[in-house]
C-alpha cells in the first residue's frame, strides 16, 4: 500500500528555483521579484454504507512568481507547472503583467521578510495510506448509523490526510519554508422518521495525522446532532433572545472579517474606515484575537504569503477596536509594522487566521446569569449558520441565514423546522448580553456561547 | 511495490494531440491488465487571466497557466482517482499504480486482457486553435474596463466603489479511455461584470451584473458597457434607501435571467444522479410522476451556441444531449454521467463535468432553464395582491434534506397588482418537492444568465434561465 512521505517533497530544492529565476530575471531586467510555492500530496476516501465511494489521491505544486521591473511596477503569474521551461515561462509572464503594475500602491518586500519565525510545536505526522483510511471512515460511519434507528444514511463524510511543503523566496535572499501535516474527518448523517421531514446534521475533527483523528467523539456528536433535530416544529415569525453555540459565532464574526481587514478599509468595501481604530465597536466585556499560532489550530503556519511571520493580534479589546490586519503595503499605508495575514499578489490579499473570541474580565457582562444550561427564558439556541456565501452582504452589514437551532421553553429544547435569522453584525456586536464563562474549541476558533438580544427569526408557523 | 514498465514516451509538458495516443493506450493496457473494469485518463492544459479595474485604474492583471492530469480506475462500482501535476511518462505511471492500488489491485505486466486500444483521435478542438490569440489583448480589456468604471462614475450617484473585472479561462483537454474514447477539445470562457458600492450616510447598497459566454473569443466587443453601466446605477440608486423586507410568507414573482437560479438549486441539483447515489433526492424513484405544476418544464441543455455551460464533450468524452428533466410537470429524466449510470442505471447525458483534472467527473447542470409560457410578465405580476417582485438574485444552495435558500438582490413589494416599494435583505427559503407545485405561471420571455455552480467536483460554468415565473407563496426570510 503506498504511503505519502514527508521526504518526497523535500524534492523541491530551493536553491534550483532560486537560481533559475534569478537566470530568467537578469535576462528580462527584472528588479526584483519574490515567490511563493507549495508541494503537497493528499488521499481521501468517502463510503457508503461500509462501502469505498470513491478514493482519491493527488499531487499538487504550484508557484507563484512576483517581480518588479525596471520601472517599479508589480506583475505576477501563477503556475502548477515547477519544471524548468514552466518557472520561465512564470517569470516572463509576470514581467508582461508588470506593464500594468498600478503606479498607485506599488508593494515592496514584507520588512519582516527575514524577521526570526516563531516555533510552531505541530509535529510532521506520516501519512498512514488510504486502506487506513478507509477502514477507520467504515468503521465510524457503522458507529454512526448504529447510534439511532432513525439515521438511515451517513450522505456527507470523508477522512483525508495530508502532508504539504510550502515556500517563500525573495532576491534579497528571504528563505521561509514550512512543511506541515493534517488529517480530517467529517460525518454528516441524515435521519428520518415515518411520516416526517429527513433531518440533518454532523461534526468535523481535525488532527495533524489520521491517528491524531477523535472519531468517536466526531461519531457522538454527529449523532447527538442529529438526533436533537428529529423531533421538530415550525417556529413562530418574530424577534428572539439568541444563544450563538461557539461554532455559529465564530461563522458571524468570520463573514464579516472584512471590519477588520485593512485591505478591504483602503478598498472602501469594509464597515470599517481608517478613523475607527480607537473607537467602540462592540460590548465592552468582549474581545476578540486573530492568533494564528494559537496551540489548538492544526493548521498553524509561522509566515504568511509575503514572508512576515504569523502572530497573535488583539482585534477588539474591552469592546474597542484595536488593530486591522495587514500586508506590507496596508501597513505601510496605515504607517504599521504588517501582521503575518498576506497573501502574495499584484494587489496582495489579506485575510484572517483563526478567531479567538474572549470574555474581558474587567467588564462584566449585561446578563451574566444567562447560561444554555440552565437558562429558563425562552430563546433561540443557534447551532450552525448556512449559506453564508449568499446570505451575508459583508459591506452592508446586514445578514439573513437560513440556521440549524432549537427554540428553548423551559429548558426544554425543540429543533426548529426552517428558519432564517436576520440582523446587523454591528447590532449584534453592540447588544450582546452575555458571553458564558467556557470558551469551546472546535475546528474554525475558540469562542464561548454568546446570547444576544432581539434578532428577528422567520419561520413558518 | 511493483513498479510499472512503460517505455518513457512523454515529454515534461507533452502537446495534447494524436501522437500521445501510444504511451496512453500502454497506460491504459496496464490498468486493465491489473484487472481494472475501466479506466479514463484525462490530461489538461490550461491558460487563465483575471483584471480588475477599480475606480479609474487598473489594480490587477493575474495571468496564470497550468498542466495535471486525472486518473480514474472503476473495479466494479467502485472506483479510485489520482491527480497529479507530473505529466510525464513516470508521472503517469506512478498516478496509475495508485489508482490500481486504491482498489485493491496489483499492476500485471504479463497477463493481456482484450483492450481494443483507442480509437482514432476525435478533435473537437480542431477549429479552435488560434482561440487564444483571436481572444482580446490586455490592452483592449483594459480599456473596456475603464470605460465601464468611466461610465459608472458619469451615471452614478453615491457610489463609493467602482470595480469592472474580466476573467478569460482557456481549457484544453485529452481525454482516453478503455472504451475506446480518445478525444480532444478547447474550451474558451470569459466573462465581464460591473460591480459597485453606493453609499450615504447609514444607507449602502451593492450591485453587480455579470456577463458571460463560451466559445467566442471576440465576445468582449459585444459586452454593452454603456447599458450595463446604466443597469447597475440605476439599481444600486433604487436600493440605496430601500428599507429591510418584512418577513413572511407571499407569493413572488421572479425575474427571468438569473431568476433561474430557484429551479437550479431548488430542484436542478436533486435531479444530478449523485444525490440518488447519496440518498438525498426526494425524486430518486419519481420517474413519469407529477412533481412540479403542469406548467413547468425544465430542460438541462449542453449545448447552447455561446451559453456559458456550453460544451462540446462533457469531460468524460461524451457530446452533450438536450435532457427534458420535467415535461409538464412530470419527471422525466436525471442528470447523468458514467459514474451515474453505473451506480443507478440512468444513461448518461454527457453530463460528466469538473473544474479541473483535480476533480473526477460528476453529474452536473450545463444550460438549465425552464421553459417560457404564455402570459405576458405584466400578468404575473398583476395576478398577485400582496407579494414580492424578486428582480435580481444573489446566489443560494441546497443542502442535504433538500431544503434551498437564496437571496433576493434587488427586490419590489407587490400591492394590489402594482410593483412598488423597493426592498432588500430578503432570503426565499423551501423545499424543492413542496415549491415546485406552487410555480403556477410561467411567462413568455425566457431568457438565460451566466453563473458559476460550486459543487463535488468543483466550480463549474453554467447557464440558468427561465422566464418570469409566478411562485404562490414561499417563505421570505427577512427583518
Amino acid at each position: 500500500m503506498s504511503k505519502l512521505n514527508a521526504r518526497d517533497l523535500q524534492n523541491m530544492n530551493e536553491k534550483d528555483i532560486r537560481d533559475k529565476i534569478n537566470e530568467v530575471a537578469r535576462s528580462e531586467n527584472i528588479r526584483q521579484w519574490d515567490l511563493g510555492a507549495s508541494v503537497s500530496q493528499d488521499s481521501s476516501v468517502q463510503v457508503d454504507h461500509g462501502e469505498a465511494k470513491q478514493m482519491k489521491s493527488a499531487q499538487r505544486s504550484s508557484i507563484t512568481i512576483r517581480v518588479w521591473n525596471k520601472n517599479g511596477l508589480v506583475g505576477i503569474t501563477s503556475t502548477s507547472d515547477m519544471s524548468e521551461s514552466g518557472l520561465e515561462k512564470g517569470v516572463i509572464g509576470a514581467h508582461e503583467a508588470s506593464k500594468y503594475g498600478n503606479p498607485n500602491e506599488v508593494p515592496d518586500f514584507s520588512p519582516l521578510a527575514k524577521a526570526p519565525l516563531p516555533e510552531l510545536n505541530r509535529p510532521i505526522k506520516e501519512t498512514t495510506g488510504i486502506q487506513n483510511l478507509f477502514n477507520k471512515l467504515k468503521t465510524a460511519e457503522q458507529d454512526l448509523l448504529n447510534q439511532h434507528n432513525a439515521i438511515n444514511t451517513v450522505p456527507y463524510n470523508g477522512i483525508s490526510e495530508a502532508i504539504a511543503k510550502r515556500l517563500y523566496l525573495n532576491s534579497e535572499g528571504a528563505h521561509r519554508e514550512l512543511i506541515r501535516s493534517q488529517a480530517s474527518l467529517y460525518l454528516y448523517a441524515r435521519a428520518e422518521e415515518a411520516g416526517r421531514k429527513p433531518r440533518s446534521s454532523g461534526a468535523v475533527r481535525l488532527g495533524l495525522g489520521a491517528e491524531d483523528l477523535d472519531i468517536n467523539s466526531c461519531v457522538k456528536e454527529a449523532a447527538s446532532r442529529t438526533i436533537s433535530h428529529l423531533n421538530y416544529k415550525p417556529i413562530q415569525t418574530k424577534s428572539y433572545l439568541i444563544c450563538f453555540m461557539p461554532e455559529a459565532f465564530l461563522e458571524l464574526i468570520g463573514a464579516f472579517s472584512n471590519m477588520f481587514n485593512a485591505r478591504s478599509v483602503l478598498d472602501g468595501v469594509s464597515l470599517s474606515n481608517k478613523d475607527s481604530l480607537g473607537k467602540n465597536i462592540a460590548v465592552p466585556f468582549l474581545s476578540l484575537n486573530d492568533n494564528g499560532l494559537h496551540p489548538e489550530h492544526i493548521g498553524a503556519s509561522s509566515f504568511d504569503g509575503e514572508g512576515t511571520p504569523t502572530r497573535d493580534l488583539c482585534l477588539i479589546k474591552d469592546g474597542t477596536l484595536e488593530s486591522f490586519l495587514h500586508s506590507e503595503a496596508t501597513a505601510r499605508e496605515f504607517g504599521v509594522k504588517p501582521t503575518g495575514h498576506a497573501g502574495l499578489g499584484a494587489k496582495v490579499s489579506v485575510g484572517p487566521d483563526w478567531f479567538v473570541v474572549s470574555k474581558t474580565n474587567e467588564h462584566s457582562s449585561k446578563n451574566n446569569e444567562l447560561h444554555h444550561i440552565d437558562c429558563k427564558h425562552e430563546y433561540v439556541l443557534i447551532e450552525s449558520l448556512n449559506a453564508i456565501h449568499s446570505g451575508v452582504k459583508q459591506s452592508q452589514g446586514s445578514f439573513s441565514l437560513p440556521f440549524d437551532g432549537w427554540l428553548v421553553q423551559s429548558g426544554e429544547k425543540i429543533s426548529i423546522e426552517a428558519a432564517t435569522i436576520a440582523g446587523d453584525i454591528r447590532y449584534v456586536l453592540n447588544n450582546i448580553l452575555n458571553l458564558e464563562d467556557q470558551p469551546e474549541v472546535n475546528h474554525i476558533g475558540i469562542s464561548p456561547y454568546v446570547w444576544v438580544d432581539n434578532l428577528s427569526i422567520t419561520g413558518e408557523a | 511495490m511493483a513498479k510499472l514498465n512503460v517505455k518513457e514516451k512523454l515529454i515534461t509538458a507533452p502537446k495534447l494531440n494524436s501522437q500521445l495516443k501510444s504511451p496512453l493506450e500502454d497506460l491504459i493496457q496496464l490498468g486493465v491488465n491489473s484487472g481494472a473494469d475501466f479506466v479514463e485518463i484525462f490530461l489538461e492544459s490550461t491558460d487563465h487571466i483575471g483584471i480588475l479595474a477599480e475606480l479609474d485604474q487598473i489594480t490587477n492583471v493575474s495571468p496564470s497557466f497550468g498542466l495535471g492530469a486525472g486518473i480514474r480506475v472503476f473495479r466494479g462500482k467502485q472506483d479510485g482517482f489520482v491527480s497529479t501535476n507530473d505529466l510525464s511518462l513516470t508521472g503517469l505511471s506512478t498516478a496509475l499504480e495508485k489508482a490500481l492500488d486504491m482498489l485493491g489491485l496489483i499492476v500485471n505486466k504479463t497477463s493481456k486482457i482484450n483492450f481494443n486500444g483507442l480509437l482514432d483521435l476525435k478533435d473537437y478542438g480542431l477549429n479552435k486553435n488560434n482561440w487564444l490569440v483571436e481572444c482580446p489583448k490586455i490592452d483592449q480589456i483594459c480599456d473596456k474596463l475603464l470605460l465601464g468604471t468611466d461610465l459608472l462614475n458619469k451615471k452614478g450617484k453615491h457610489l463609493h466603489v467602482r470595480r469592472g473585472s474580466y476573467s478569460r479561462a482557456l481549457q484544453e483537454v485529452l481525454i482516453a479511455s478503455s472504451d475506446g474514447t480518445f478525444t480532444r477539445d478547447i474550451r474558451l470562457h470569459q466573462s465581464t461584470g460591473l460591480n459597485v458600492l453606493s453609499s450615504d450616510g447609514e444607507h449602502r447598497s451593492s450591485i453587480g451584473r455579470r456577463y458571460g459566454s463560451s466559445s467566442y473569443p471576440k465576445d468582449l466587443d459585444n459586452w454593452n458597457t454603456e447599458s450595463a453601466a446604466n443597469e447597475v446605477c440605476e439599481s444600486a440608486a433604487t436600493m440605496l434607501y430601500a428599507n429591510y423586507v418584512e418577513a413572511g410568507q407571499l407569493p413572488v414573482v421572479l425575474a427571468n435571467k438569473f431568476g433561474g437560479v430557484i429551479f437550479h438549486e431548488a430542484c436542478g441539483h436533486l435531479l444530478e444522479t449523485t444525490q440518488i447515489e447519496r440518498g438525498t433526492t426526494p425524486f430518486s424513484n419519481k420517474i413519469d410522476e407529477q412533481i412540479a405544476n403542469e406548467v413547468v418544464t425544465a430542460i438541462d441543455e449542453g449545448y447552447t451556441e455561446h451559453a456559458f455551460g456550453s460544451l462540446s464533450i462533457d469531460d468524460e468524452g461524451m457530446e452533450p444531449q438536450k435532457t427534458v428533466l420535467i415535461r409538464n410537470g412530470i419527471l422525466k429524466s436525471f442528470i447523468s454521467d458514467r459514474a451515474g449510470e453505473l451506480r443507478t442505471g440512468h444513461k448518461r447525458t454527457g453530463s460528466g463535468r469538473r473544474q479541473s483534472y483535480g476533480y473526477a467527473a460528476a453529474s452536473r447542470m450545463r444550460n438549465t432553464y425552464i421553459a417560457p409560457g404564455k402570459y405576458a410578465p405584466e400578468e404575473l405580476i398583476a395576478s398577485i395582491e400582496d407579494g414580492l417582485y424578486c428582480k435580481s438574485m444573489g446566489g443560494g444552495s441546497v443542502g442535504p434534506t433538500g431544503q434551498f435558500n437564496f437571496s433576493v438582490e434587488e427586490g419590489y413589494l407587490i400591492k394590489n397588482g402594482k410593483l412598488t416599494n423597493p426592498v432588500k435583505g430578503a432570503t426565499l427559503i423551501g423545499e424543492a418537492k413542496e415549491i415546485m407545485p406552487r410555480i403556477s405561471m410561467c411567462a413568455n420571455d425566457l431568457d438565460l444568465a451566466a453563473g458559476y455552480c460550486g459543487s463535488i467536483s468543483g466550480n463549474i460554468n453554467v447557464t440558468v434561465g427561465q422566464p418570469h415565473i409566478k411562485v404562490d407563496s414561499i417563505t421570505i426570510g427577512g427583518r
